[in-house]
């Protein structure tokens, strides 16, 4: 990408106390692999009340974003669950979404892939593209976008099926590999990349849903990675799961952002201090703030997101 | 005064829990009583159904001494199926009969001496000519049917001789034939290898059976397919509205109607307005089909509400679309329960008897059915005919088809519940 500073237009939600100014941000998207970028940084102290701006602080927005989102709003029916998110996923990132309990970012990250499809009463305005192209085009299909944005999910989910079959699911029904030997080696690279293959090279051809919690979300981890998606979606991957699977996990998920663009939505903030470059923090369907991890727990610009993550409340 | 003032809560705790202890007691024997009902009520009906129907699983045969006159016979040519047809071979029993019992000379007496033997006996010295037609002419000692007045007689002989339709002169004849060895009851074959018959004697269940066969195999071909596409459309595909709101309560509700009105709603469909036939087990099938089919939409559709959505949204997570999802991970896991209805319905269909009144089932059929386009009857309505019918000999029968029955359910059950444990693979 060129070094060249694009510039950003300034977020139109930042209020008049705050001031544009320019930074080489690569230090603080590590994996991004983009040049300079326009963003906005704070100016005073004085933290952004929460009643006196409705708007996302921070650089919710980056140059050259995998994903796009602009003025997305989701509704169950008549509720509004999501309101109006403008925020940029870079390539190679790990974007952590933060908040407390109903706050959206579960339903947001679900629109990524549109897997609240699957809800009859929800209803997704606003534009989310995928490297330029609207995913909510009416005539864009969902199984091959799924393909390229899979999701982990909350529980380990394995099919009922063995640990090989739930690992080329993916590749057969995409028609990825049809020989034999193309399906073994998917097999074993994805489980190697889940961190998993030692564990379970001896038992391929048993249950999925006979390995341990821990292992179980790696298998589906290495059954999203499978069909070699371009970002990967976790919706809290590690809440069902003890604290040594949980550090194996995150092991993994440092590993896969060499690769993958990660978005991640966590109840721990540790986990979200631990794994993420970047730091959205949702409050009530709004996302308040979106900063580098490091300034969103250590210096947070919002009194919303500086009282979660005090654990004011949460 | 108030003494629990005085008790400390442990005692009082105590004393409660002695009271909890027998109202726990109490529940169980309650439960153990209902058991034992159910048990003793079971064991009641086997024991009624098999002590009167295990004596027709035996047939009282008589030995005679047959000569295959060709001249009595009316026939010169053994080999000329024509001549086989119309051979006198009831002339060959009774003249072996009166051979037997020579002081028989009165008409009336030769009458009832001619009853002792099955009018069946002559169509099977018919079938011994067709294959051996070296017989003619020869004399053979050969066991020949009894008829079914002399079966029952000599099969309760042993307790309380029952006599019934037999007049002393033919007891007579029993005693003495009995007394030189030359009535024995064999295994009764006839009653698994032939349909229905007036005589009870020649009357068997295998008419009935396949026609239930037959019957079941449409009525599963139809219902089950049929059932559980409905279930998947209601559960996955259908949008929540007033309509398919509509159509559930139909369905909930045909569930409950009366069997006999889908009997009339075949009369009136597939008799009077396609013309089928009637007595077929193809429209019975399909009358049946109408009956099954909301037990197994109903539960089909429990057994597809019944699988996690965390499976469905593994799957389309990885981007399976919907058929993909609903074949290889919703009906896997649903099949079992699918299969539970279906074996509902079918045991249902298995022991239905009205519906198939009204389209003609209920009739006198004694040919075997061969294919589902032939008249037939089933087992139910068959143990309805047999139990209607007069003759002592077909009071046994009764019974004995519904064990036939029983059987035919049992053995169905089993295999589905064999299948189902089969592909019950919940992981």
């Amino acid at each position: 990408m060129s070094d060249i500073p694009v510039s950003t237009p300034i977020n139109p939600m930042l209020g008049d106390n705050m001031q544009q100014a320019t930074l080489d941000d690569r230090n603080n998207i590590p994996n991004a692999g983009h040049g300079g970028h326009t963003v906005i940084e704070e100016a005073t102290q004085d933290k952004v009340k929460a009643t006196e701006k409705n708007k996302t602080v921070g650089k919710p927005l980056c140059d050259n974003p995998k994903i796009e989102v602009r003025d997305v709003s989701v509704f169950y029916g008549e509720k509004q669950a999501v309101f109006g998110v403008d925020l940029d996923i870079a390539k190679n990132e790990v974007i952590a979404m933060i908040g407390p309990s109903g706050c959206g970012k579960s339903t947001f990250l679900r629109c990524l892939n549109r897997m609240n499809d699957t809800v009859d009463t929800c209803r997704v305005e606003g534009s989310i593209t995928l490297e330029g192209q609207d995913i909510y085009a009416p005539k864009l299909d969902v199984v091959p976008l799924r393909a390229k944005v899979g999701m982990v999910f909350q529980k380990p989910n394995p099919f009922p099926k063995s640990i090989y079959e739930n690992v080329i699911y993916g590749p057969k029904i995409h028609g990825l590999a049809s020989r034999r030997s193309e399906m073994d080696e998917i097999v074993e690279t994805s489980l190697r990349k889940a961190g998993l293959w030692e564990e379970v090279k001896d038992r391929l051809h048993q249950p999925g849903t006979g390995l341990s919690g821990g292992q179980q979300q790696r298998l589906c981890i290495a059954r999203t990675i499978a069909v070699s998606p371009e970002v990967i979606l976790m919706d809290e991957p590690c809440s069902a799961l003890d604290p040594i699977a949980t550090a194996k996990i995150e092991e993994l998920i440092a590993e896969l952002s060499q690769n993958y663009t990660i978005a991640i939505v966590t109840h721990s903030m540790q986990q979200a201090a631990r794994v993420s470059n970047r730091t959205a923090y949702f409050h009530l369907g709004k996302l308040i703030e979106v900063n580098d991890t490091q300034l969103v727990f250590t210096n947070p610009d919002h009194e919303l997101t500086e009282a979660y993550i005090t654990g004011r409340f949460g | 005064m108030n003494n629990s003032d005085s008790m400390s809560v442990a005692e009082r705790v105590e004393k409660n829990l002695a009271k909890r202890y027998r109202a726990e007691k109490r529940f169980r024997i309650f439960g153990m009583i209902s058991v034992s009902i159910g048990i003793i009520a079971l064991i009641g009906l086997f024991t009624q159904i098999i002590s009167n129907g295990a004596g027709a699983f035996f047939q009282t045969y008589v030995k005679l001494d047959i000569t295959f006159d060709a001249d009595e016979l009316g026939i010169s040519d053994p080999t000329d199926p024509d001549q086989l047809m119309i051979g006198n071979y009831d002339g060959i029993v009774r003249d072996a009969l009166r051979e037997r019992f020579p002081s028989v000379t009165k008409r009336r007496e030769k009458r009832d001496l001619y009853s002792l033997v099955s009018i069946g006996a002559s169509y099977r010295l018919q079938s011994d000519l067709r294959q051996n037609p070296q017989l003619l002419g020869t004399t053979q000692t050969l066991w020949v049917l009894a008829d079914d007045d002399v079966d029952v007689y000599f099969k309760s002989r042993e307790d309380e001789p029952f006599i019934g339709r037999l007049n002393d002169l033919q007891v007579e004849w029993i005693e003495s034939l009995a007394k030189s060895n030359e009535l024995k009851t064999k295994f009764n074959t006839i009653f698994f290898t032939s349909g229905d018959s007036a005589e009870p004697e020649q009357a068997g269940i295998l008419g009935a059976l396949l026609g239930s066969l037959l019957t079941l195999l449409v009525t599963l071909l139809l219902s089950f397919p049929i059932g559980v596409a409905a279930a998947i459309y209601l559960e996955e595909y259908a949008k929540s509205n007033k309509f398919t709101d509509f159509i559930e309560v139909n369905i909930n509700n045909l569930a409950a109607v009366p069997s006999v009105i889908f009997g009339l709603l075949g009369l009136a469909i597939f008799l009077n307005f396609f013309n089928m036939p009637r007595s077929i087990p193809l429209v019975g099938g399909f009358v049946l089909t109408l009956m099954t089919l909301p037990t197994i939409i109903i539960s089909s559709r429990a057994a597809i509400k019944a699988v996690p959505p965390s499976i469905r949204q593994a799957a389309l997570g990885m981007g399976a679309s919907k058929m993909q999802m609903i074949l290889h991970h919703v009906l896997p896991l649903a099949l079992p329960g699918m299969l539970t209805g279906a074996i509902i319905g079918m045991a249902q269909a298995l022991g239905e008897t009205a519906p198939l009144l009204m389209i003609g089932m209920v009739a006198f059929i004694v040919e075997l059915p061969g294919s589902v386009a032939d008249p037939a009857t089933v087992l139910p309505v068959q143990i309805f005919l047999w139990a209607d019918s007069p003759e002592r000999a077909f009071t046994e029968r009764t019974s004995a088809a519904i064990m036939v029955l029983l059987a035919f359910l049992i053995t169905m059950n089993t295999f589905a519940i064999w299948l189902r444990k089969k592909l019950e693979r919940r992981w």
